[in-house]
């Protein structure tokens, strides 16, 4: 295996686990494709990535803070549902990216493309992974009871408003890394697909939680082996991988 | 704040998208007293009590002499058990709480530490319903706020749950605020009764208060009583 394939391995299975991971609070919360709206999000900061040479991520990132600030605010404002708020925000943000995307980039923008990773940016990608986990993990729980139900976090002293934004980052975190691979188009899936196969196959919240990194992180590692040796985009890839982790997990699903 | 009072509102009005759902409404508690609230359906009674939980924008002043408060709206959790495999311990431990400390308040509840490993998907709604009311008093809490405890399980069920709540209420002294429909617990349990129909109808103990005339007032007419000779 050459060192550049070990490189896409390790940072796709990084952003995997950690999407796989984030993805089992979206699934408790209902709002599990709003990973999808948030990759679309990405769209004008990949643009204008794309049109101005730097680095996918770090526009799609930048975009996405400023996205998810302005959901974030107008949720507080109007308490509007998250989705619909979103729905907003991302659609005007397709919306314009068209505007200004050049036609010869739009495979890049939607489905990613990993042929050009720097030992960098892979790095970078790692070591972001894992700061958007940890701050997940802290607070994983009050999530969780906060998904359950607002009030009872509230009474227990949880404040709310506080852990949605410390996720709302690390989802930002980690879509923004996942666009590299998997392009805007499916982010959604990233996030989704692991968790949905990790609650067929856990009986508790420990098993829940970590399993939807593993699930994340196998869909990385099989992904990249099959665009190593079929030819096919890695994103895809990825994603088909996901997809086929989840029907198994339909076959020995536990009560 | 009043010696011995727990929860003090004073014209509290709250508007929802712009409803005023609660209008001026004023009213106390004292520690270890049992609150019922009562009123039809949309009186505003979920929503005064997420103001004393400070959860929604309100008007006026809300006192609280404690922050000890545990707040259960048992109906929302059966509703949203299935949505993640948690276990009967990973439920306690969203409170920070293991539940060997709970021996106890369990056993009470007709519970015990071997169903550590179950789902909480998995028990039964009455077992549920135990189960909220352990979790509720895991950390010692002051005031217990109820909302429709035994919402959408039978009569023995709920036999047991406000059977439970009194033997606690008796154990432990704390104060309870509880939104029913049920006029027998009023009667069984209620120091105080507040009948709320956008504002505070009436205020005081149930005997001098819940009249055929006031539940006429309060639900309409057509609504029979009878009062209970026994508390």
């Amino acid at each position: 295996m050459d060192d550049k394939i070990l490189l896409a391995m390790i940072m796709t299975s990084s952003i995997g686990a950690v999407a796989g991971y984030l993805g089992t609070l979206m699934l408790s919360k209902r709002m599990a494709l709003v990973g999808g709206p948030l990759g679309h999000l990405t769209l004008p900061g990949i643009t204008l990535a794309l049109l101005y040479g730097f680095d996918v991520s770090i526009g799609a990132f930048l975009v996405l803070i400023l996205g998810i600030l302005l959901i974030w605010y107008f949720e507080r404002k109007t308490r509007l549902p998250m989705e619909a708020l979103t729905a907003i925000v991302f659609t005007s943000s397709v919306a314009l990216t068209f505007l200004f995307l050049p036609a010869e980039e739009v495979e890049i923008a939607l489905i990613g493309n990993i042929s050009q990773l720097s030992v960098e940016a892979a790095l970078l990608s790692v070591v972001l992974s894992l700061i958007a986990f940890v701050m997940v993990e802290r607070v994983y729980k009050k999530m969780v009871l906060a998904a359950i139900s607002e009030d009872i976090a509230r009474s227990e002293k949880i404040n709310v408003g506080r852990v949605n934004l410390i996720y709302l980052l690390a989802v930002a975190v980690v879509i923004g890394l996942g666009v590299r691979i998997v392009g805007s188009l499916l982010t959604a899936a990233i996030v989704a697909i692991p968790a949905a196969t990790s609650k067929n196959l856990s009986v508790n919240m420990k098993q829940y939680a970590y399993g939807g990194a593993i699930a994340g992180g196998l869909a990385g590692v099989m992904g990249i082996m099959a665009y190593q040796m079929m030819g096919i985009p890695a994103g895809l890839a990825v994603i088909l991988c996901s997809s086929l982790l989840f029907l198994i997990s339909v076959v020995f699903q536990r009560e | 704040m009043k010696k011995g009072n727990i929860l003090e509102v004073s014209n509290l009005s709250v508007t929802l998208n712009r409803e005023e759902i609660i209008k001026d409404l004023s009213f106390q508690v004292e520690k270890g007293e049992v609150l019922i609230v009562l009123g039809p359906n949309g009186a505003g009674k979920t929503t005064l009590l997420k103001a004393l939980l400070g959860s929604i924008p309100y008007q006026g002043d809300i006192r609280w002499a404690s922050n000890k408060i545990s707040y259960l709206p048992p109906n929302e959790l059966l509703m949203r058990r299935e949505m993640l495999p948690l276990t009967v311990e990973d439920f306690f431990s969203l409170k920070g709480v293991d539940i060997r400390e709970v021996k106890e308040n369990l056993e009470s509840v007709g519970l015990n530490e071997k169903m550590a490993k179950r789902r909480i998907a998995n028990l039964s709604t009455g077992q549920f319903q135990r189960l909220n009311i352990a979790w509720a008093l895991a950390k010692k809490p002051e005031v217990l706020i109820f909302d429709e405890p035994t919402s959408g399980i039978d009569v023995g069920g709920t036999e047991t749950v406000y059977s439970l709540l009194h033997s606690f209420w008796k154990k432990y002294g704390m104060t309870i605020i509880l939104v029913t429909h049920d006029l027998n617990i009023v009667w069984e349990h209620a120091d105080n009764v507040l009948c709320l129909n956008q504002k505070g109808l009436c205020y005081g103990p149930p005997r001098k208060l819940l009249t055929t005339k006031k539940l006429e007032e309060l639900y309409g007419a057509g609504i029979k009583h009878y009062e209970h000779k026994y508390r």
